[in-house]
């Protein structure tokens, strides 16, 4: 190998003599505006250590200047939020349902935060639009299982429904066949007569022989016409709008092995004045009474 | 070459190595016999299976004609294995991208199984490309860059061969494991203490196998090159032993519990993950540019120097940069500053490689239209400037307040990983493959162009697909409405990031295709096949003339 260093016909630079495979090595020098541009970014850290925390010490650490902390800068950031709303959430706290509704600024405001709170804590179930999904009801209807008044879209909310709340909303949709009250011929004709309630044409024997079984085993919730007690939440049979589906295998189904869907209790999980906010909210989609 | 023939000691070594080898089948019947589970069974068949393998291939070393007794040929036959292995896995590991790609843009193709869900594929797809992939291209162009730059065969003539092998394993064992569940869930660190042990075994081996290949060296000097693969296999080392520290449940179950807890493991774990990314996709990486590079263009390195600032400068600062990953959590403060401070700080010594890389160009540019292959080495430089300026500015603490959790910090990556690592590697797998089979050229360089552009596309779209749903997820999940409240819901979020998705998996499959389209270029260059096509003809480079 070559010991003798060598020119570059291109750069005029000389190399620095080895050469490894056939690759040999310029020795140009570092180019000026990278080290400059290091220096300022080496500068610059210095000048962020002497105002930032920034170096650890045997139990404690440097906590630079600016006396900059991330955890009072969240506190003080939540506080802000807080504070901006304050006014607001004093009043809704203050006010009742009905006069929340019916003070267009607070309304504004309970609207803004219910839609909030309905995305982030209510639309893995009931959708982002409230139209609900099987099982979990359509909240822009007028069609409620346990009323569609302020102050009972409240307590569902707050309590919940089968929730493991004290106060919660019970209803007991029992399992007919599962429990062996029914077999399983009567609750197809009980399925036919409930489906024929709300206009679907079914086999009219299968429906006068459901009709019976229904007056014996179902009316004391649905009540004799079908439409239901929110009392005892008891869906209405005859408006056509179906939880669980309008085919006829689903409504055996609700028969033969009962409902017990559960929505939460939020009165735990969520402060006064948003539980107020989603009520609000919820009962202006558009079925609210 | 005449004068290599200090390497006959291996036939000591094959008894030594055939009684541990046995051992170690004995030790893969246990786990199969005793295996707590499922994974640990497979995994000691696949162990009493390697250590078989290796085994006959002792046998049949001792009985073969020496190929090279007295050691003055380089070995090749290590590294052309190494050659098509990296080219398997790389199909694979993009294949596995694509796949979890479109998992994410239709999460029906999760199918509801717990082996082909996005949490299981998605290891298999980072390990496949990052350490399949990538380990397997450093580990192959280590043994060809060592060799040619210290004239000197590669030490052992077991011990390469144990680290191919056995490093192949480590990714077997680990591929396998995450689709039966086995992970440690430590993000890049995936694989259970069992498999953590054997790869520290492997790594070892390989660090003695390239120290005592620069130890018989025959050249004054060790090439910059040797540098960046010496400083990548140390602190890779070191980096895999202290993340991986864990209490294993029991010796024949996969579970094992991490010595490190809370804020401490999220340290420990983000120290390894950034330096793997420092040392394993740059440092590494830079080693293959700092010799295909020239060796493609023709020309002396840029600035010896600079080489010299950039790599020292590199190494000493990468590894505080670890925190950046953890701003806004638990970490304390001062660790977040230090980590963007020192990232700040990396930008020019990153930059220093790039522009050893793109200056080694100046007088002969002109290759770039005649040579794709270079096209491609000198692509992967410039996305690595990319990339290393990219990563600064997100480790500012502001930037990433709204980058951090967000499909940027994905493009970040990609940029990265398909724009310099795979570039990179598929550069210095097309330059290899001609040398290791002695062939005129490849098979067809038209192919290579094709590769270059369909995979470039890719690239493009899967890095601005992912630019603009970051900013956007990262914005919306900021968003409050003029009273204070959150605009966005998280679902709203999520489906407003389906339409990028879907750009992303075509980019990843542009990318698949120009994965495939090289494989058959390598295999037919394998072959000896040469595609008649007309080349284009290169200007010669400046030449280096004695200083007068």
């Amino acid at each position: 190998m070559a010991s003798g260093k060598e020119v570059d016909q291109f750069s005029g630079t000389e190399t620095t003599g080895h050469e490894w495979d056939g690759i040999k090595e310029l020795n140009t020098p570092l180019p000026r505006w990278w080290l400059w541009t290091w220096y300022a970014c080496i500068i610059w850290a210095v000048g962020y250590w002497v105002l930032m925390p920034a170096w650890p010490l045997v139990s404690s650490y440097t906590k630079g200047v600016l006396g900059h902390s991330q955890r009072a800068a969240v506190a003080e950031s939540i506080a802000q939020a807080r504070q901006a709303q304050s006014g607001y959430v004093q009043r809704i706290l203050d006010a009742s349902l009905d006069e929340i509704e019916s003070d267009s600024t607070l309304l504004e405001f309970a609207l803004a935060g219910g839609r909030s709170a309905f995305a982030v804590n209510c639309s893995q179930c009931h959708g982002l639009g409230a139209s609900g999904s099987p099982g979990y009801p359509n909240l822009n209807d007028d069609d409620w299982v346990w009323g569609g008044k302020l102050g009972e879209i409240d307590q569902s909310i707050r309590f919940g429904i089968r929730s493991d709340h004290d106060e919660a909303r019970v209803g007991d949709m029992p399992a007919f066949l599962r429990d062996g009250i029914l077999e399983q011929v009567q609750v197809e004709d009980v399925a036919a007569y409930v489906l024929s309630l709300s206009g679907t044409v079914e086999d009219a024997e299968a429906v006068a022989r459901g009709a019976e079984v229904f007056a014996e085993q179902c009316v004391a919730c649905h009540q004799e016409d079908g439409v239901g007690s929110r009392e005892l939440g008891a869906p209405n049979l005859v408006d056509g709008i179906w939880l669980y589906g309008s085919d006829k295998a689903t409504v055996s189904r609700t028969i033969a092995d009962g409902r017990a869907g559960v929505m939460p209790a939020w009165v735990d999980r969520l402060d006064a004045a948003t539980i107020k906010q989603l009520a609000i909210y919820v009962h202006t989609l558009g079925g609210g009474e | 070459m005449a004068e290599m023939n200090d390497h006959g000691g291996h036939t000591v070594m094959r008894y030594p190595v055939g009684v541990a080898l046995a051992g170690g089948a004995l030790l893969g019947i246990f786990f199969m016999a005793r295996g707590a589970n499922t994974a640990m069974v497979l995994h000691g068949f696949l162990f009493l299976a390697f250590c078989v393998g290796g085994i006959f291939l002792l046998i049949r070393q001792a009985y073969a004609a020496p190929t090279d007794a007295a050691g003055t040929t380089y070995n090749d036959a290590v590294t052309r294995v190494g050659v098509i292995i990296s080219m398997f896995w790389g199909v694979v590991g993009f294949l596995a991208g694509l796949v979890i790609a479109l998992q994410l843009a239709f999460p029906e193709l999760n199918f509801d199984l717990p082996w082909t869900n996005f949490g299981r594929l998605r290891p298999l797809h980072t390990s496949a490309v990052i350490f399949a992939f990538g380990g397997n291209v450093l580990i192959t162009t280590s043994f060809h860059v060592v060799q040619r730059t210290c004239r000197a065969r590669l030490a052992g003539e077991i011990a390469p061969w144990f680290v191919l092998w056995g490093y192949n394993l480590f990714i077997v064992i680990a591929a396998t494991g995450y689709l039966l569940g086995v992970t440690q869930s430590k993000e890049y660190a995936e694989p259970e203490w069992y498999a953590d042990v054997w790869l520290t075994l492997v790594w070892v081996v390989y660090l003695l196998v390239f120290l005592a290949t620069l130890w018989r060296r025959r050249e004054p000097h060790i090439y910059v090159a040797n540098w960046f693969y010496l400083a990548f296999i140390v602190t890779v080392a070191m980096l895999h032993i202290i993340n991986n520290l864990a209490v294993p449940v029991s010796w024949t179950g996969t579970k094992s519990y991490t010595l490190f807890a809370g804020v401490q493991d999220a340290l420990i774990q983000w120290w390894y993950g950034h330096n793997a990314v420092g040392f394993f996709l740059t440092a590494g990486f830079l080693g293959i540019m700092y010799y295909f590079v020239p060796k493609q263009a023709q020309r002396p390195v840029y600035s010896y120097r600079l080489s010299i600032i950039h790599f020292w400068s590199l190494i000493f600062l990468y590894i505080w940069a670890g925190p950046h990953h953890l701003h806004y959590t638990a970490l304390p403060q001062w660790a977040q500053t230090l980590g963007m401070t020192f990232s700040i700080m990396l930008w020019m010594p990153s930059w220093g490689g790039m522009i050893n890389g793109l200056m080694t160009l100046s007088g002969a540019w002109d290759k770039l239209r005649t040579d794709p292959v270079l096209r491609m080495l000198v692509v992967s430089v410039a996305f690595y400037g990319m990339s290393t300026f990219e990563g600064p500015v997100m480790s500012i603490r502001a930037v990433n307040s709204l980058s951090h959790y967000t499909d940027w910090t994905i493009g970040h990556v990609h940029s990265g990983a398909l724009g310099w690592v795979a570039f990179v590697s598929f550069g210095a797998l097309y330059a290899l493959t001609p040398i290791l089979w002695r062939r005129q050229r490849l098979y067809s360089l038209q192919l290579v162009s094709v590769h270059f552009w369909i995979a470039s596309i890719g690239i493009v779209l899967y890095i601005t697909a992912m630019w603009v749903s970051g900013i956007l997820q990262g914005l919306m999940w900021r968003a409050y409405d003029s009273l204070g409240f959150l605009e966005y819901s998280f679902v709203e979020t999520v489906a407003a990031m389906h339409p990028f998705y879907v750009i992303r998996a075509a980019g990843g499959a542009l990318f698949v295709v120009g994965a495939l389209v090289m494989a058959y270029n390598l295999w037919r260059t394998v072959r000896g096949d040469l595609r008649s096509e007309a080349l284009p003809a290169a200007q010669p480079s400046p030449a280096v003339a004695p200083a007068e």
